[in-house]
């Protein structure tokens, strides 16, 4: 790709028609220099232009030394969360014309900063309940003998598949259709809730949205984990009760995950038992 | 004498240390939840409900100490009667009472929807909320400044 080729000619493999240059004050930092910094870079772009195209073509063309994480460049693997003009995106399904001549861009915020733009998720992850297991669509559940607390209703023909054979299958319950899960099966952590949070900008021992909606989803199929154990994980100081109904991490949820309302959901748990947690979610 | 060997390659100590944390704003990262721009009404809302929060606060200790006044007697009460009767201390009455408005509304609406209750219908109760606060303060603002 020439310089002067649009960035997202990198992408697909065509060249694609100039149409404008645009501005970008990307923001950097490095382990060792202690100065956190904007650097200004004039970026021919196209019309389907993305700000991750833009990144790249910056790192090709201007500064190698520019750190930009990315993988998937379709929304899914969520490892590309950046900040753009203020606001949380994903950088591989940002388009650059939907924002003005000059951007900037910065890391996500209340998250430690590896280099650059590039974020340390280690924290993020150590948020999760540990108990938290691998729910995965792929695993369809059986009933189980003795249904426990955590049961949802009846068995349904797409539910009763009968995988003995199966190495987790004594963690399985009767469960609905795993599409009733779809929501938060689409949570990529990609930490832009976090990073869109007011609260936890204030209080970094917050767990934040993703890890409580987690939990949330854990009180839907337990798989083998103690709903009380969840509750009382959830109802600690830094949990769900730190929420402060902001709605900002639902609002910048790329997948709809609706983090908020799980929290909300999770309270609704804590506040009136068992029966009445679903309330409230859409 | 020379240093000696160690596994760790140059420069591991200084990558070990955490990185900064970025936050949202101008100012100290703790002030990162008063940014409003790129922000949508629950963001904004929790915002301005912690400022007036800080204003009714203000007020209450201010209306304690106006209310001290009647221990020094009749003619400092009259004289300070006199002086919040004037029509630009009547605006600050009108402008308390917007706080006071904001914060009790969204306040049921955050102990509601933070309850559980509600949670899908939650903007529609914060523009709901802002309908009857709005009506409130017009109805009150006409009343204290006369033109009811």
């Amino acid at each position: 790709m020439s310089p002067d080729q649009a960035p997202e000619a990198a992408s697909n493999g065509s060249p694609v028609e100039l149409t404008e240059t645009r501005r970008f004050r990307v923001y950097r930092y490095k382990r060792g220099d202690g100065q956190e910094r904007f650097d200004e870079f004039d970026v021919p772009v196209g019309p389907r232009t993305t700000v991750l195209d833009a990144l790249l073509w910056i790192q090709l063309h201007r500064d190698p030394s520019l750190t930009v994480r990315h993988s998937c460049m379709h929304a899914s693997c969520g490892t590309c969360g950046i900040q753009v003009d203020g606001r949380e995106e994903l950088a591989c399904v940002c388009s650059v014309k939907d924002h003005g001549a000059e951007m900037t861009v910065e890391p996500l915020a209340n998250i430690p900063i590896l280099t650059d733009l590039v974020v340390d998720m280690t924290g993020f992850f150590e948020r999760y309940p540990h108990a938290h297991p691998i729910i995965r669509a792929s695993e369809p559940p059986v009933q189980d003998s003795e249904p426990s607390d955590g049961d949802h209703g009846e068995v349904t023909l797409e539910t009763e598949v009968t995988l003995h054979h199966h190495p987790l299958h004594h963690l399985h319950r009767a469960a609905p259709p795993a599409a009733d899960f779809v929501r938060l099966e689409d949570c990529i952590e990609c930490g832009l809730c976090l990073s869109a949070c007011p609260v936890a900008a204030t209080s970094h021992d917050y767990v934040g949205p993703a890890a409580l909606a987690a939990a949330e989803r854990l009180l839907e199929e337990p798989r083998g984990v103690r709903r009380e154990d969840v509750l009382a994980w959830a109802s600690r100081p830094e949990g769900a009760w730190r929420c402060h109904v902001g709605f900002e991490c639902t609002r910048v949820c790329p997948t709809d995950a609706i983090p908020a309302e799980r929290i909300m959901a999770l309270r609704r748990a804590l506040l009136f038992g068992q029966d009445n947690h679903e309330e409230g979610k859409p | 004498m020379s240093e000696p060997a160690t596994d760790e390659p140059p420069g591991a100590a200084e990558r070990a240390l955490p990185g900064p944390i970025h936050h949202k704003g101008p100012g100290p990262a703790e002030m990162g939840w008063f940014e409003p721009r790129r922000r949508g009404h629950g963001g904004r809302a929790l915002a301005l409900h912690r400022l007036t929060g800080v204003v009714i606060l203000v007020y209450l200790y201010l209306h304690l100490a106006v209310l001290s006044m009647l221990l020094i007697g009749h003619s400092a009460w009259s004289s300070f009667l006199s002086l919040v009767t004037s029509k630009s201390f009547l605006a600050l009455e009108v402008v308390l009472i917007g706080a006071v408005l904001f914060h009790g509304l969204n306040g049921i609406r955050v102990a509601l929807v933070g309850s559980g209750i509600g949670v899908t219908r939650e903007q529609a109760l914060f523009w709901a909320g802002t309908v009857v606060g709005i009506a409130a303060l017009t109805y009150a603002a006409l009343h204290i400044l006369g033109a009811l």
